[in-house]
């Protein structure tokens, strides 16, 4: 048994880090560490970066763009990009449908999609969620009819991220209803450019505009935009949500804004005493921290044993680090509003689009994405799986009940 | 890096948990606890011949040449039977004292028959008025001619009721708090102006607590007045072992509870079937791993030279395991219903057990408030 990272595992580290800290555009790295959301073009300029380097898809086989590294570094990998203020990369593609299509695709869908997935010439969005269909997704009623060499969708999606910004939505479609409602799913490819396809904004409780309902009226796609076997959907499904939790612990994220909270917190923004003097404020910052410290194990631990799983197979450790890893970026967001106090207050949506913003802030120039932030994670326990469908999961598949 | 055993800690592990598994039931433990030592000699005797005992120690100690790994493992495999054998008393704590600070001489003679079962030492470093404090110290020894003369009471001696010797920890200079002017002692603990008085803790374990009345002691570990840190280094092993034991009683907690969840009926049916149940025993899990991952931690970093950021870590992994186990030996409580509350059954004694390292060598907001504005434990 070490522990510690390798020599290797350090140098590679630090060339991660290094490659960030040299290439990221600086007006980038500054909206996001002040809690901004990035622009559909700096996600683009990011990826496009990453690509000329030959890692915008590093967990990849390597015929289509992977790097072949190790479980570990790609933890790592992933822990630099999220600690150095980068955007992470558009996980629709890059882990959702990427892996599916390279997994159960034909060739001639490999060869079309993937190269777009990996330099971000096409944004995908996911069409999984419907008004009637959330934990129990797998009531979707979106349906898929095969009506000569064309399917045709009809019915609505929701919670669909940045599906403003979207060229292609992968599709769960019911296309037969005859059988239990897991084994009547199909995963189709539906470019958002088809006749019949709307997107309509859903502005979330922190003011911005990042989720959406996609609504399908007699869409008519080619019948060769159906992912692997007609009726094994859900198959696909569970193999690309599982896919989704391997990262959602965000431990980098939360590590890069406990960074932030030290840094605020040693400011005399009130009172005559820094918020970092007050004992109470100490040790719940610590409490944080130890638990952070313990999923950065588990996490590891998953990681390292994941060599050892078959591959492809869900592991049910995943849904732990999805409990842990959401509570703890939402106890980070409380700890932000300990800091930030009064100066919570003032509701600023328009800072949001930074660059074009003139305006000096009411509060410190920092406090105007706090109370934002500490609003928008909420979703993290609600979406990826509920954390109530992560116990259920932990239940079933680790205890046995 | 990688989580993977030796092929040897493989076999140490191997051997403990099939030893236990025959010998350990809770029926037979109960008869262990008759024993006025308040534990097996023989299954002692066995630990020593298994290899158990020496090791951690190294090969000119006396011992088998591991480490903090070995003393996970033997840690948690304990923790899971509650096991009553002083092995932290004799092993982690005195043991590690006299490693950290005792020449080669003396770690030689003293580990070599500790590590044969032979001797039983216990350590004497707390004293009531000091809390969780270790370098609160108003026992003293004074110079008397070739040796000194101990003087105060200790407490929570683990094991001290047994011990054979006493490792004392004392004040030759320096004031109450002081890190400075401390020193290891090694008394025979029938000694003259030794009074023990024995007694059981509320997991079944047995403690004393021993005065010093102008009691000779000629024999000193290493430099009378300074092992301040080697007492540090020594109660840092025992508090990742501690937290071993403790992620052992927590697996074991949880595993009995899983079971109980699928055998137990009521409204007809297993009660491990309710939603409500099942998530409570979920968060379990969740608990359980993180308390693994930061004895882990804790493991790793029991070696670690630079004290401060070892003794960070320490507090990390203590905390996170006192959390984790208040967490989950409440809601394995729970889950039971009424049964948990009954002494005969195995899961309350393991409650117990969990409760007691919480409160050994600092509860959870004792090591957070230690954590609490120092330096982040991310450190680049």
């Amino acid at each position: 048994m070490d522990l510690s990272f390798t020599a290797e595992e350090m140098t590679f580290r630090g060339e991660i880090r290094d490659f960030v800290a040299k290439n990221l555009p600086a007006p980038i790295r500054e909206k996001l560490s002040s809690g901004r959301h990035p622009s559909r073009d700096d996600i683009v300029t990011w990826t496009r970066i990453l690509h000329g380097r030959g890692w915008s898809v590093p967990h990849w086989p390597v015929e289509w763009g992977g790097t072949g590294w190790t479980p570990v570094q790609l933890s790592i990998f992933n822990d630099e990009i999220q600690a150095g203020h980068a955007p992470e990369s558009l996980a629709f593609g890059t882990s959702m449908v990427g892996p599916v299509i390279y997994t159960f695709g034909t060739q001639a869908q490999k060869a079309r999609f993937l190269p777009h997935i990996a330099d971000l010439t096409e944004w995908w969005c996911q069409g999984f969620s419907e008004p009637g269909a959330g934990s129990d997704l797998a009531g979707l009623r979106t349906a898929a009819k095969l009506d000569g060499d064309s399917w045709v969708i009809n019915g609505q999606k929701t919670w669909t991220t940045l599906a403003q910004y979207a060229d292609w939505i992968f599709v769960l479609a019911r296309t037969d209803a005859s059988v239990k409602k897991q084994e009547g799913i199909s995963f189709f490819l539906c470019d958002m450019k088809t006749p019949g396809v709307t997107v309509r904004p859903i502005q979330t409780i922190d003011g911005g505009f990042e989720v959406n309902e996609v609504f399908f009226d007699n869409v008519r796609i080619p019948a060769e935009n159906i992912v692997g076997k007609e009726n094994k959907g859900w198959d696909y499904a569970k193999f690309l949500l599982s896919n989704e939790r391997n990262g959602i612990a965000r431990v980098g994220v939360s590590k890069a804004r406990l960074a932030k909270i030290r840094r605020l917190a040693e400011l005399p923004t009130y009172g005559d005493k820094p918020k970092m003097d007050d004992p109470v404020f100490r040790m719940k910052l610590a409490a944080v921290e130890v638990e952070l410290k313990a999923l950065e194990m588990t996490q590891m631990r998953v990681i390292s044993a994941a060599g050892k799983v078959e591959k492809g197979k869900p592991n049910p450790m995943s849904s732990v680090l999805k409990i842990k890893g959401s509570e703890l970026q939402q106890a980070t967001t409380e700890l932000l509003m300990d800091v930030v106090g009064p100066y919570a207050l003032p509701f600023e949506p328009e800072r949001e689009d930074g660059e074009r913003w003139n305006e000096p802030s009411i509060g410190p120039d920092w406090a105007s994405t706090i109370a934002p932030t500490y609003f928008n994670t909420r979703k993290v326990s609600i979406y990826g799986g509920s954390n109530e469908i992560q116990r259920s999961i932990i239940a079933k598949a680790i205890l046995g009940l | 890096m990688d989580f993977d055993l030796t092929e040897e800690q493989s076999l140490v592990a191997d051997n403990l948990t099939r030893l236990l598994k025959d010998r350990y039931g809770f029926e037979q433990r109960k008869a262990y606890k008759k024993d006025p030592l308040g534990f097996s000699e023989a299954l002692w005797s066995q630990y020593a011949e298994m290899g158990l005992l020496g090791a951690a120690f190294s090969e000119q100690d006396g011992g088998y040449g591991g480490g903090a790994v070995e003393r996970m493992l033997i840690a948690e495999a304990f923790g899971r039977s509650l096991a009553l054998e002083p092995y932290m008393a004799s092993v982690v704590l005195a043991g590690g004292a006299v490693k950290h600070a005792g020449s080669a001489e003396q770690r030689a003679s003293l580990l070599g028959s500790v590590a044969t079962g032979e001797l039983r030492l216990a350590l004497a470093h707390a004293e009531r008025a000091a809390g969780w404090n270790p370098f609160d110290v108003a026992t003293t020894a004074t110079r008397d001619g070739s040796g000194f003369a101990l003087n105060g009471e200790k407490g929570l001696v683990i094991n001290g009721d047994s011990a054979q010797k006493l490792i004392v920890l004392a004040r030759t200079a320096g004031g109450r708090r002081e890190r400075a002017g401390l020193g290891l002692f090694v008394i025979d603990a029938g000694a003259t102006g030794v009074l023990r008085r024995g007694y059981e803790t509320q997991d079944g374990q047995r403690a004393a607590e021993i005065g010093f009345v102008n009691a000779r002691v000629e024999d000193v570990l290493g430099d009378s007045e300074g092992a301040a840190g080697a007492v540090a280094a020594t109660l840092d092993e025992a508090i990742a072992a501690l937290c071993a034991e403790g992620v052992g009683a927590m697996s074991e907690a949880t595993e009995i509870t899983t079971e109980y969840l699928k055998t137990r009926k009521q409204f007809g049916t297993p009660i491990g079937s309710f939603q409500a149940l099942q998530h409570r025993a979920s968060d379990m899990i969740v608990a359980l791993e993180q308390a693994r991952s930061m004895m882990y931690y804790a493991t790793m970093m029991a070696s670690e030279t630079d004290a401060d950021a070892r003794s960070r870590a320490m507090s990390a992994a203590k905390a996170q395991i006192g959390r984790s186990a208040k967490f989950i030996g409440q809601q394995a409580t729970q889950l039971h219903g009424g049964i948990a509350m009954t002494y005969e059954y195995k899961l309350g004694h393991l409650f117990k057990r969990m409760t007691m390292i919480e409160m050994s060598y600092g509860d959870a907001d004792y090591h957070l408030q230690k954590l609490g504005g120092g330096p982040s434990l991310f450190a680049a």
